[in-house]
């Protein structure tokens, strides 16, 4: 693992970010960045994705649970070289990169989301898929804090774990924040840690800014046989843009032109 | 003979999955029920119970199609269609996966557990969603029939089927064309009954007194439009005949049609007067919201 080239891509798709949602004037930047690094780990190191697999779906696969944060994995998609469409179009009439991600539009888009909750039963059956295949690939599913508000979530490590799907593993974006503010002053859906326990996931918990700390998490994630792996990942939302960090008012705003020079700026080089 | 849609749908189900190895089996507790159990028994590595939860069951469904399983997943129509409906949209239906959702116990013939247990609008809320294929299955023969054209259909189909046992229309040497309408029975050219389900027996049962024509219209969706019209076209009256409210189901898909030409035949519609059922025995309940042969003949005869 080379960790300044990591923090490079993740720099260029913070950047990609910023300029998609600002380009559309439309779009979700807040988590979008704050999972920028969780991605790129992804996509860089962690699953058998490439060019050539990328129209398969004999590979590792990838469920963006929270779909809203689609310029993130569009930006990392563009990034890795999986992407032929341009980010200029993000959110445009006749794009493939829909608001919410496509699968049938993008080879790298291995499901369609924008309704929370529904990744990780998506990501459930596609473990079961593998382990029927034998053929040894992995799954992962990204799910916000506040999309673990939503029952299914629950319903699905229920099976996940039933079902010992040691190929599966779910990452929780924790960030704290959701639309109408802080998680515990909305619903109160944390501690999540304690709960994927009780539901029997092998559980651990990383900085999600940290690559050294990711790597740890997700080696554990594929070491670990006969149940599913649940990674909290604390992350903060808008991150490496100084205004949007821990600012729930970027949850589904765009920058405006003066917004968007200072973001601009504070991801001119890696910090 | 009679015999239960759903008993049909396990017997083909055993078959089909022993058969073709892309076909996994989904259940929400009731594989008892809904007869998916009989699947499980050949082939149990490739059923899967999901437990009470239906939602789940669907994204599971998603999953293993994304993944190029062929998916049944069962339930009762109430919690396959009404609990799962917006997972079925999203997972399902928006990005056309290979998913097959069997839904057993349709319609008041449910009987005795009630009006919680009767779905009289899942055809209606199916056949709003793009890209889903509806069918409707009268009899065993049918049922068997269709459940394999649904496995070879590449994208989601929704299949209602019933509890209880209903008389045999076709028979195994039938072919059946699930494109078109059927027409079982041609009449004075006076009344056409279009039926689905179980109320294609109803019709039957009523149109020898009638001399009505008789079309059993299994395919929902797609139409077989010009069929309809043609039929139409060729009758002084028409009937709608559904074990289903009459918002949304047959008599909407028919005026539907029938709304986009100029054909003036009067369509009546026969089914659940936008109201839920009640607990009884299935016969009593189909008697009391009438859904029989007797109220057939009381309505066309005026």
């Amino acid at each position: 693992m080379d960790i300044n080239n990591l923090k490079n891509h993740a720099l260029n798709i913070r950047r990609n970010i910023v300029q998609m949602v600002y380009d559309a004037q439309s779009g979700h930047p807040g988590g979008s960045l704050g999972c920028a690094d969780i991605l790129t780990y992804l996509y860089f190191e962690e699953m058998n994705v490439n060019k050539d697999n990328v129209a398969s779906v004999n590979r590792d696969r990838f469920v963006l649970s929270k779909g809203h944060c689609s310029p993130a994995l569009y930006a990392v998609l563009h990034e890795a070289g999986l992407l032929d469409e341009d980010l200029k179009t993000f959110r445009q009439i006749n794009s493939k990169l829909q608001g919410h991600p496509n699968m049938n539009y993008v080879d790298g888009v291995d499901m369609s989301t924008g309704s929370l909750g529904q990744g990780i039963s998506c990501g459930v059956g596609m473990a079961i898929a593998n382990k029927l295949d034998k053929n040894g690939n992995r799954v992962y599913v990204l799910c916000g804090d506040g999309e673990s508000e939503e029952g299914l979530v629950w319903e699905a490590l229920m099976a996940a774990c039933h079902y010992k799907l040691d190929d599966l593993c779910v990452i929780f974006d924790v960030n704290h924040l959701q639309i109408d503010g802080d998680v515990q002053d909305v619903i109160g859906p944390l501690p999540l840690l304690d709960k994927a326990k009780a539901f029997g996931a092998n559980v651990t918990e990383c900085d999600g800014h940290d690559f050294e700390s990711i790597k740890k998490a997700f080696d554990l994630a594929r070491n670990t046989k006969d149940v599913p792996t649940v990674i909290i990942a604390n992350t903060v939302k808008g991150k490496g843009v100084s205004y949007m960090e821990n600012n729930y008012a970027w949850h589904g705003a765009a920058p405006k032109e003066e917004e968007y020079k200072i973001a601009m700026e504070d991801l001119k080089e890696v910090r | 003979m009679a015999q239960e849609t759903r008993n049909a749908y396990g017997e083909k189900l055993a078959e089909l999955i022993q058969k073709d190895e892309k076909i996994v089996v989904l259940d929400a507790d009731l594989t008892k029920s809904t007869k998916t159990i009989e699947a499980k028994k050949v082939c149990p590595e490739r059923h899967f119970n999901a437990g009470i939860a239906e939602c789940n069951m669907m994204g599971m469904a998603a999953g293993l199609a994304a993944s190029g399983k062929t998916v049944f997943a069962s339930s009762f129509a109430i919690f396959a269609t009404g609990r799962a409906f917006e997972i079925i949209r999203n997972s399902i239906c928006y990005p056309h996966l290979n998913v097959k959702v069997c839904a057993t116990h349709a319609g008041l013939s449910v009987g005795e557990d009630g009006a919680s247990h009767q779905s009289v609008e899942d055809v209606a809320i199916m056949r709003a969603l793009p890209n889903m294929k509806v069918f409707v299955p009268c009899d065993q023969y049918e049922t068997k029939a269709l459940i394999e054209y649904v496995s070879k259909i590449d994208g989601p189909c929704y299949v209602r089927l019933g509890r209880g046992k209903v008389e045999d229309v076709y028979n195994e040497n039938t072919v059946f064309d699930f494109s078109k309408v059927d027409v079982l029975r041609k009449g004075n050219g006076d009344v056409v009954l279009f039926a689905m389900g179980l109320m294609v027996q109803e019709a039957l049962k009523a149109a020898e007194e009638l001399d009505a024509t008789v079309v059993n219209v299994s395919s929902l969706k797609p139409l077989d439009e010009e069929g309809i019209l043609e039929l139409l076209k060729g009758h002084k009256r028409a009937y709608a005949l559904e074990e289903h409210n009459i918002i949304g189901g047959l008599f909407s898909a028919i005026a539907e049609v029938k709304a986009k030409s100029d054909i003036v035949t009067p369509l009546v519609p026969i089914g659940v007067n936008d109201t839920f059922g009640e607990s009884g025995k299935a016969k009593d309940v189909l008697k009391k919201y009438g859904l029989t042969a007797e109220h057939i003949l009381e309505v066309v005869k005026g």
